[in-house]
């Protein structure tokens, strides 16, 4: 099971470590280095590394890698998962997760990673279980703490732990009582140089943020539940009656929780509701290349596109560029060759679009990579797959909630070649 | 107000300032005091110096306190286990508390610390914990057992903690159920002999039930420990399907991964014109298509998977290739994976997409990808038949680009597709040698000069482009010198005229101006050949060469069985069995799939058979023919010390003859090798081998004789089983065991000729092994041996060979040639044919031994269904070369005091416990120490062989 866990930060300073059997030397972290210094980008380190006597399993996330340390054979996976837990767990904890956040609250992380697993087994992973078992810090607790000399630490048996629905606690009340529900696509493509799609899929979420009294027993249905061929669900969701009916039916963990991802894979045809028309050239001859783009709506079912942002890494020859914008602003970072420009709302009428000249190196010859275009956007009150809530209903509650569905339509990865 | 201020320090010493606050009288100063010093510890600043201070403070009831300073303990306690019994009253205290989240995390807290005073008083209250009320305590104290078991296995064992961890499987809380299977698991793995998980259909019906209710990571535990389960018949294992297939769906990518490993599994049980079959196999693809939307560390691991069940199972995804298209900003090492798996899926169906997508990676920037994606074009094209035309213009078009390293890498692929489709593409040669000057790297040169050499006579200046390599010969690596060589006799048969002064140059070169054995023998066969026989010069060297085939890059299929049982671990992500990284080799144990065919005698599950069962059973532990040739290629050629001088060179011939053979299929990848078989085989091979053979059949005949005569006193043959199949011989069969009679080892082979023309001409060789063995005369066969002869041959063995270990330690790889082909299988060896004469260990020596090996050495293994008295136990061992060096009745148990030493002088020592009762249900419990603990496993079977015949 897990061994240890070592923080490392990207200049390759180990700023914390734990170990919840045995005290590992943090000696074995110089074969993490090694692979680091191999890899040209943070990215790249590979995620499973051997070492003589130990694995070491690592995840990348905010400039920060979690290195965990296993001797025995365990599911990778599981450790992977597991860093991910832990990420998104100081990530709830603090607002946001990095090293100096981590280092101001190490009190906290120390008891919360204890808590989490014991000689490496999972513990207690569910963050709403955490919170009860340590509170996070606010400055209002820190300050009624040192009035009333009351810890942050529960003194009570969580009770989710046990019971047959250890995402939700008893007892818990709401002068409001609210379910919102946020359906959120993302739309991965890649479009070749001349505007067809290679590739399109939909990675879709329903996020819920439930704030009701007592145990409800809630039930949501589809207008057109076929979509949803393959789907992962929050533990809540009782897959008996979803096999069976195709409606979801579960006892909400309280807060904000994901209820169900679903994946619309490439088979079905997926819109596309953006599309970009470029004309990227360099010339043997001459050290100008002529740069231009525009993008335009497509298949929008009437909304807006808003949020508009077009990134290309352009090629290493490229010194710098001068370019117009017809709105919004654009950047070139003569450094890392970044291109962004920030499109912000696509006016229909009037396509934005970005043209002007790059400068190349003098002499070289033309660059052997054509420069991807990465585009992001959302659409607002849109699931592009076109699913749909039929209802809510909730049993087991006297009251009446107020109820909210929001849909939206996001890029995910989403490129276009050139 | 940040925890930051924890580290800042004053400088009149932070441990003095620290310690004045620990003492303070302010519960509020205390508490913080003990934060700053949990804060130095976690950036590994040494703060032990507290510790009897830290400790002072645990006597509380603010819980927030209670935990830091059981924080402190854990880290601190092993370097000062003095101290540290001054927290046990407040543990045993604690575990008494009414509040359960209290006794859990004392029991919790006392099984981390790892000091052997501490875990004596562990023992009364984790018993109490393992059956507390509160289920919260009780899945507590389950890993607690685990733990404990780590520190103390013997101390688990004794106090009856892993029949109380068997009993919560039937916990009614399925978390308990889980972290019990979790802590049972992690035992199991350290006790590979042992049959903890003992699973059932009634228990398995538990696990089902509490696998729905459970936590995710319960899930996992409890999935992988089903995996391990055979069940009975199919029915069984569809019915244990249905029930996991709903994990399909779950959030978490490791329940998935574990599920899809039951699933994989036991879908090998059910019959394919099952309609479920069909439903089962839709159901698997889309949960590992949504597997590659998670993070890329996730997407690394299941793609890892997936190139598995791909190779195995390949009708699960081969709809879904878009969803390995390659994104730009994908980390490289998902990059190369979903490489490999988009060739894995290529088809006629879908080659178009997939070479348009290789040919926009191709102007990527990241060098590694390019040139991965340049080669999988060439595979594409060697998989895809049909496809092949459209791959060869692609690669003409990327060598346009003219991109240094793209160039050098279609080359190379080029080389190979020629090799597919001969006399097909010809028409790109003009391109290529456009591109000479160009290639830098060996393996492209080397490539483009075999081009050159095996289509000499359609290439104009053929010579002049061979030439101008041959300026720089002393430069070149070998590969492009060995590669430079051959293609310059290629081009001198084809055209003798013109090319005669390029040849002598280049043989001179090669033979004369060369350090490097390989080249200049090469040189010289070359030369002698083209002196006295240029018509066969022409059969060797321009002979027909065998077709390359996709294959080669596929997982051999016995392993990919093995690694199909081991999705989502460590195994499947290197592609290896766990034997092969493992650290000691310890709890090996090869997995197999189930049979499809449900008997009633597969009860006894396949995953409990030990690794080294008698040969016959053992075709797992062959290596790839990859292997092994790359093994015979190390193969030690210096003659072996004894034996009649007139053998040694025969036998030292034979080597050569071995290697000779051995290069040749080695070079199947590359143009040719030193020629066929009939070419390399000496004349000289034959005669000392046949003057040889009076004496040694002489020498064979005795030994016969004693093995007729000796086999009831002396150590246990095993029966012949065959090694080689005729199958895999050209008609060769080869069967045989070991046999030691006093203190020579030997190897009875029987050699049949199953095949329509005579055999002559045997030789045999050894890999290096473990224990070197090598073949201490050669192998003698009186005459030749005509189709359906059978032949019996005693070969003498001495260890005196070259060492190297061996997986399986007792894994030996053999070479036999015949006239017409060398052949290769390997075998295991019982260990008891090492077990030598003079193994008896005085008493003092052995009690002093005993004491001075480490106890982590001692290995614990039962012998069952031994219906045998000490007696007769003692006297069949001594047979055997395990001597008897005491005997005692303990409690009604007799004891025996046993030692043995190898070949290589390693000392094993053992004490055999019998419990007498029901004659059939005699169980001998075996435990080992040995300075070399690896080969404990060998000699517990050693023993099983020898007791149970």
């Amino acid at each position: 099971m897990i061994h240890s866990l070592f923080l490392i930060n990207s200049s390759g300073d180990i700023f914390l470590e734990k170990h919840w059997k045995s005290v590992v030397s943090r000696s074995v972290c110089d074969y993490f280095f090694e692979a680091q210094e191999r890899a040209t980008e943070a990215e790249n380190v590979p995620p499973v590394i051997p070492t003589p006597h130990h694995y070491l399993l690592s995840v990348y996330r905010h400039k920060i890698f979690f290195v965990a340390v296993i001797q025995t054979e365990v599911p990778p996976l599981f450790v992977i998962e597991f860093l991910h837990r832990v990420v998104d767990t100081f990530q709830d904890y603090f607002g946001v997760c990095s090293e100096p956040v981590i280092k101001d609250n190490v009190v906290v992380v120390y008891e919360v990673l204890e808590e989490m697993l014991d000689n490496g087994f999972p513990l207690a992973t569910e963050s709403n279980i955490l919170k009860e078992l340590i509170k996070p810090p606010t400055i209002l607790r820190t300050v009624v703490n040192t009035i009333t000399g009351s810890t942050n630490v529960g003194d009570q048996l969580p009770t989710g732990q046990l019971s047959v629905v250890p995402w939700r606690r008893t007892g818990v009340k709401y002068t409001n009582n609210e379910a919102y529900f946020d359906v959120i696509e993302e739309i991965d493509a890649i479009i070749d140089k001349s505007g067809s799609t290679i590739t399109a899929e939909i990675q879709g979420v329903i996020d819920a943020c439930v704030k009701l009294t007592g145990m409800p027993d809630l039930t949501l249905s589809f207008m057109n539940p076929r979509l949803l061929d393959d789907v992962s669900f929050h533990p809540c969701v009782r897959f008996k009656r979803w096999e069976s009916e195709r409606t979801l039916s579960f006892i909400p963990a309280d807060g904000s929780f994901r209820l169900l991802s679903y994946h619309v894979s490439a088979q079905n045809l997926v819109a596309i509701p953006v599309y970009v028309r470029h004309n990227i050239s360099f010339r043997d001859s001459s050290s100008l290349g002529r740069f231009e783009i525009t993008v335009g709506p497509k298949q929008t079912m009437g909304k807006t596109i808003e949020g508009v942002m077009v990134t290309s890494q352009m090629p290493k020859g490229v010194l710098n560029m001068s370019l117009t914008p017809s709105q919004g602003t654009h950047t070139f970072d003569p450094v890392t060759k970044m291109l962004s420009w920030d499109v912000g709302k696509i006016n229909p009428q009037k396509l934005p679009s970005l043209k002007g000249t790059m400068s190349l190196q003098t002499g070289a010859s033309k660059p052997d990579e054509n420069p991807t275009i990465n585009l992001q956007f959302k659409i607002q009150q849109l699931a592009i797959s076109g699913l749909k809530v039929n209802r809510l209903d909730m049993y087991g509650e006297k009251y009446k909630p107020f109820k909210g569905i929001k849909y939206m339509t996001k890029a995910g990865k989403f490129q276009v070649r050139t | 107000m940040t925890d930051s201020k924890y580290f800042t320090t004053t400088k009149k010493g932070e441990i003095f300032e620290l310690k004045a606050e620990l003492n303070s009288d302010k519960k509020e100063k205390k508490k913080e005091a003990v934060k700053k010093v949990i804060a130095s510890m976690t950036v590994g600043k040494d703060v032990s110096a507290l510790f009897p201070d830290v400790v002072n403070c645990m006597q509380t009831d603010n819980l927030e306190l209670k935990k830091l300073v059981y924080l402190y303990l854990m880290n601190y306690a092993k370097s000062q286990p003095d101290m540290a019994i001054m927290a046990v009253n407040t543990f045993v205290k604690d575990c008494e508390d009414p509040n359960p989240l209290i006794r859990a995390l004392a029991v919790r807290t006392m099984g981390c610390i790892r000091v052997d005073k501490i875990t004596e008083y562990l023992c009364e209250p984790l018993r109490k914990c393992l059956k507390d009320e509160d289920p919260y305590v009780r899945k507590t104290a389950a890993v607690c057992v685990a733990k404990l078991h780590d520190i103390n296995a013997q101390l688990v064992e004794d106090q009856g903690f892993l029949d109380t961890l068997k009993d919560l499987i039937s916990d009614s809380n399925p978390m308990v159920v889980a972290n019990a299977v979790a802590a049972l698991s992690e035992i199991a793995e350290s006790h590979p002999s042992s049959n903890l998980l003992d699973l059932n259909p009634q228990s398995i019906n538990k696990l089902l039930t509490a696998l729905n209710e459970c936590t995710e990571w319960g899930q996992i535990f409890i999935l992988d420990c089903l995996a391990n389960y055979t069940p009975k018949d199919d029915r069984e294992a569809q019915s244990i399907c249905e029930r996991v297939t709903p994990r399909l769906s779950h959030a978490n990518s490791a329940v998935v991964l574990s599920a899809v490993k039951v699933l994989m599994k036991f879908m090998e049980m059910l019959s394919k014109d099952l309609d479920y079959y069909g439903t089962l196999l839709k159901k698997l693809a889309p949960p590992l298509v949504t597997l590659l939307s998670a993070e890329p560390e996730l997407q690394y691991v299941a793609l890892r998977n997936i190139n598995l069940i791909v190779q195995k199972r390949p009708e699960i995804l081969k709809h879904e290739m878009k969803v390995f298209f390659v994104k730009y900003n994908d980390p490289i090492y998902v990059k190369l994976e979903k490489l490999d798996i988009m060739i894995r899926l290529a088809s006629q169906a879908n080659i178009a997409q997939v070479l348009a997508e290789l040919k926009e990676y191709a102007t990527e920037v990241d060098v590694d990808f390019v040139r991965k994606a340049v080669r999988a074009i060439g595979r594409c094209a060697i998989k895809v038949e049909q496809s092949a035309e459209r791959c060869v213009s692609t690669l003409l078009d990327l060598i346009q680009t003219k991109v240094n390293y793209v160039v050098q890498e279609a080359i190379v692929v080029i080389k190979d597709i020629f090799r597919k489709y001969p006399n097909k593409y010809e028409s790109v040669i003009a391109t290529l040698c456009e591109n000479l000057d160009s290639l830098d790297e060996p393996e492209a040169r080397a490539a483009m000069i075999w081009i050159v050499g095996e289509y000499a006579e359609r290439i104009d200046n053929a010579d002049e482009l061979l030439e101008s390599f041959l300026e720089g010969f002393h430069d070149e690596s070998t590969q492009v010198q060995l590669q430079l060589l051959t293609a310059i006799v290629k081009l001198f048969l084809k055209k003798p005229t013109e090319t005669q002064e390029l040849v002598q140059q280049v043989l001179s070169l090669a033979t004369q101006d060369s350090d490097n054995p390989d080249l200049r023998d090469r040189g010289y066969i070359y030369w002698r050949l083209l002196s006295t026989d240029p018509v066969a010069a022409k059969e060797v060297v321009l002979a027909e060469k065998p077709l390359i085939s996709e294959e080669t890059d596929l997982i051999e299929p016995t392993l990919l069985d093995e690694l199909i049982c081991y999705i989502g671990t460590l195994a499947s992500v290197y592609h290896k069995p766990p034997s092969a990284f493992v650290e000691g080799g310890r709890g090996v144990v090869h997995k197999s799939l189930p049979p499809r065919t449900a008997s009633s005698e597969s009860t006894e599950s396949p995953e409990t058979a030990p690794a080294g069962a008698p040969p016959g059973e053992q075709p797992d532990v062959i290596p790839t023919q990859g292997d092994l040739l790359g093994d015979l290629l190390n193969l030690d050629l210096g003659p072996p010390v004894s034996g009649p001088p007139l053998a040694t060179t025969s036998v030292q011939m034979g080597a050569v003859d071995l290697l000779g053979g051995g290069l040749d299929s080695l070079m199947g990848d590359e143009p040719e090798g030193i020629g066929g078989p009939n070419f390399v085989a000496p004349p000289a091979a034959a005669v000392p081998a046949s003057l040889g053979a009076p004496i040694g059949s002489g020498l064979s005949d005795l030994f016969d004789l004693t093995s007729g005569v000796g086999t009831l006193s002396g150590s246990y043959v095993a029966p012949k089983a065959v090694w080689l199949p005729a199958m895999k011989a050209k008609g060769l069969e080869i069967s045989g065991t070991f046999t030691r009679q006093v203190g020579s080892i030997s190897m009875d082979l029987q050699l049949t000729n199953k095949a329509l023309q005579v055999m002559t001409d045997f030789a045999i060789q050894f890999n290096r092994n473990s224990f070197g063995l090598a073949p201490a005369a050669p192998l003698q066969v009186h005459a030749p041996l005509s189709p359906n002869q059978t032949v019996e041959i005693s070969l003498p063995l001495n260890t005196v060979g070259s060492v190297m270990k061996m997986e399986p330690l007792n894994n030996l790889q053999v070479a036999v040639k015949n006239n017409i082909d060398v052949f290769y299988f390997s075998t295991l060896y019982p260990l008891h044919i090492l077990f030598v004469e003079d193994g008896k260990m005085d008493r003092q020596m052995f009690l002093a031994t005993w004491k001075d090996i480490p106890n982590e050495n001692e290995a614990q293994f039962q012998i069952r269904d031994c219906p045998l008295n000490a007696e007769a136990v003692s006297s069949k061992l001594q047979s055997s070369n395990i001597f008897t060096i005491a005997k005692r009745n303990v409690e009604g148990q007799d004891m025996l005091y046993q030692s043995l030493k190898l070949t290589n002088g390693i000392w094993v020592l053992a004490e055999l416990r019998i419990q007498p009762g029901n004659p059939s249900f005699t169980v001998l419990q075996l435990s080992l120490k040995c300075r070399a603990p690896e080969v404990s496993q060998h000699v517990y079977q050693a023993y099983e062989t020898i007791l149970k015949n």
